[in-house]
């Protein structure tokens, strides 16, 4: 319903900014919008971070603080300073690209670009794969509605959607990597200096249980966007006029029902943006997940901080271009002014 | 007058006087009727029944060391001992209630602050509904399991705080589902009528509009108490949930993987409970759904098809 509510922005704003193209309009509305969001986002993670009570240096420190090593950390957090002060900072730095450094000395963003850059290797290639299995299934199981695939791809779905991440990921490394069989590697530790991309049988796991945890929402609203679109009377028309029936589903069926269902594998991308956390900590994969829990047990505030906010980032990017791509993919409301 | 008008909705075939079962019990029962309401509320029964007695019926001490670490299933060990020696059906015995409870909490207090903030964005419009939804907006920027991590990183795992980031993380969705179906509701004669006859504001939403919103918060209350159960159970597992040498699942699977070549039980039960217990509250909330709103889907599914198919049904 956040979708309809989306849309009926796009219209009233289609209609008082007339100039222009409207899907232009659309997306420099749900820019800045995002924009405005993530300023908020990054006010919440700061007061979060450094202003609820007991501040960042004395948690850090726990109960070994002595007062001088205090000082020293809360300088070096620009803990002395005013809030509005210590934000100013903190932002412009993040801005200017200039995150600081960690608390064991290296520079924020030396810790976390080669876990950026394994996370995106680990959710571009589960987002290709859960996508085309999970359009391809949700086809399939339309098709025969109601035969034997159907309820068999339906239940399993139903079932699989249910579990944690760490559930399956947990199974799968009992399926095949410890107690039943040997197959794969149960832990997915990159040699220093090398990314994910140099060893493909590391990431096997990892994208297998994201895979899992996916492709069920893809298949479930393609399905249902399948079954509506085969009912539906274009198609009907269509084969009144003896079209054949696999371009009755490839050209006239598909097309349609796949609009949704880019929204939904849009959000599955938002997913990941979670997902991640559990599934590298998990395997130990080096990616910004298993970054944002380490730094989490450490109260590493600073890493923490680059971490959420890039996160954060990453979803309400996704947000607008799964709600852009999907009104580019539906002709009736691209044409609807 | 406006006491006797309470709750009328769509429910015209209701009888009258007060042994009339509400149609939301009917609609539950009906729901467990289903085959898969059945297997549902069976799974979810049984690993509820499994947490709550759990504790009562443990034949040894969930926290002593008992045994060699590790070891295999025996007589009088019938799962095995975990990574420190202890007996592994006794934790398993003693390790759900408290996950339970945390989630039935948080998602208790999700639905609350989202069914307020939906209703009252829906039906006062204007600013309070552009207020509450770009807070809504905000929240919804940051995943559910990182807005917890990050309250839980500032404050250290405390149990009342991880229920509060999780329940606080669950209100946006429910707001945004609620609010929708405000809208709806909002326009219907009877709300009309109550406003006519001078109702306040606060009175509307709480004895006109709310009732009538039993099935769809319903759905969502099951919804996100399974999306609670997977997050407790992520954060015990991460180490950021009750700490050692609490028995919780979640944090039992952490602990055991290491053993998984000696004795895999340790895992594999919990592992199990956790994943039937979902399982099973998230299709009865599937049966649920289809008997009470009669969607072959989620909301968030049909208001996504109905805004972009074309041809579909409006």
């Amino acid at each position: 319903m956040a979708v309809a509510h989306a849309g009926a922005d796009a219209r009233a704003s289609g209609d008082s900014l007339a100039t222009g193209h409207p899907i232009a309009n659309l997306v420099a509305r749900r820019l800045a919008v995002g924009v405005l969001t993530l300023l908020v986002v990054s006010v919440v993670v700061f007061l979060a971070t450094e202003v609820l009570p007991g501040n960042a240096a004395f948690a850090v420190l726990g109960r070994g603080a002595n007062p001088a090593r205090l000082h020293a950390l809360e300088r070096q957090l620009h803990l002395d300073r005013g809030v509005a002060d210590q934000y100013w900072i903190w932002l412009s730095g993040l801005l200017t690209g200039k995150l600081g450094t960690s608390l064991n000395g290296q520079p924020v963003w030396v810790l976390v670009k080669p876990r950026l850059i394994n996370s995106a290797v680990l959710v571009v290639v589960t987002g290709l794969i859960g996508a085309v299995a999970g359009v391809g299934l949700g086809a399939a199981a339309a098709l025969r509605k109601n035969g034997w695939f159907d309820h068999l791809t339906s239940v399993t779905a139903l079932a699989v959607t249910s579990l944690p991440e760490f559930v399956v990921a947990i199974s799968l490394i009992i399926l095949l990597s410890t107690v039943v069989f040997h197959w794969l590697p149960a832990v997915s530790l990159l040699p220093p200096g090398t990314y994910a991309w140099s060893q493909p049988k590391l990431l096997m796991l990892p994208v297998a249980t994201l895979v899992i945890v996916i492709v069920p929402y893809i298949f479930r609203m393609m399905r249902a966007a399948m079954i509506e679109a085969l009912e539906s009377d274009y198609v009907e028309m269509a084969r009144l006029k003896g079209v054949p029936e696999w371009r009755v589903v490839l050209v006239h069926a598909l097309p349609n029902a796949i609009a949704p269902t880019i929204q939904v594998i849009g959000l599955n991308f938002l997913y990941l943006a979670g997902g991640v956390v559990v599934v590298e900590y998990v395997f130990n994969f080096a990616g910004i997940g298993q970054g944002l829990v380490f730094a989490v047990a450490n109260r590493d505030i600073p890493v923490i901080q680059f971490i959420v906010v890039v996160l954060a980032a990453f979803y309400v990017l996704m947000n607008i271009v799964s709600d852009v791509i999907a009104l580019l993919a539906t002709p009736r409301r691209r044409i609807a002014r | 007058m406006a006491v006797a008008a309470p709750s009328v909705a769509g429910s015209s075939a209701r009888p009258s006087g007060r042994m009339a079962r509400h149609p939301w019990l009917s609609a539950a029962w009906a729901a467990a009727r289903t085959p898969r309401g059945a297997v549902g509320l069976s799974l979810t029964s049984a690993v509820v029944l499994i947490a709550v007695i759990g504790p009562f019926v443990a034949p040894n001490s969930p926290d002593a060391l008992l045994t060699l670490t590790n070891a295999k299933p025996s007589g009088q060990f019938p799962l095995g001992s975990d990574f420190l020696g202890r007996d592994v059906l006794s934790r398993v015995l003693d390790g759900g209630w408290a996950l339970l409870l945390m989630a039935a909490l948080a998602t208790a207090f999700g639905i609350i602050a989202g069914a307020g903030a939906g209703i009252s964005a829906a039906y006062l419009r204007g600013r309070p509904d552009g207020f509450i939804m770009r807070t809504v907006d905000v929240i919804l920027a940051f995943p559910q399991l990182v807005f917890a991590l990050l309250l839980v990183s500032v404050l250290g795992p405390r149990l009342w705080l991880i229920v509060l980031a999780v329940g606080l993380s669950h209100a946006p969705q429910v707001a945004r589902v609620i609010r929708s179906a405000t809208l709806d509701i909002s326009e219907r004669d009877y709300v009309k009528v109550a406003e006519l006859q001078g109702m306040r504001p606060r009175k509307i939403m709480s004895s006109e509009i709310l009732p009538n919103l039993v099935s769809p918060l319903t759905v969502e209350a099951g919804l996100r108490l399974t999306y609670s159960i997977i997050i407790m159970a992520g954060l015990s597992f991460l180490g950021f949930g009750q700490q050692p040498p609490a028995a919780n699942w979640g944090l039992m699977i952490n602990e055991n993987r290491n053993g998984l070549p000696l004795n895999p039980w340790a895992v594999i039960v919990p592992v199990a409970l956790i994943a039937l217990l979902t399982i099973g509250t998230n299709t009865f909330t599937d049966a649920f759904a289809r008997v009470a709103i009669g969607i072959d889907r989620r909301p968030e599914e049909s208001a996504l098809i109905d805004e972009l198919t074309p041809g579909a049904p409006r």
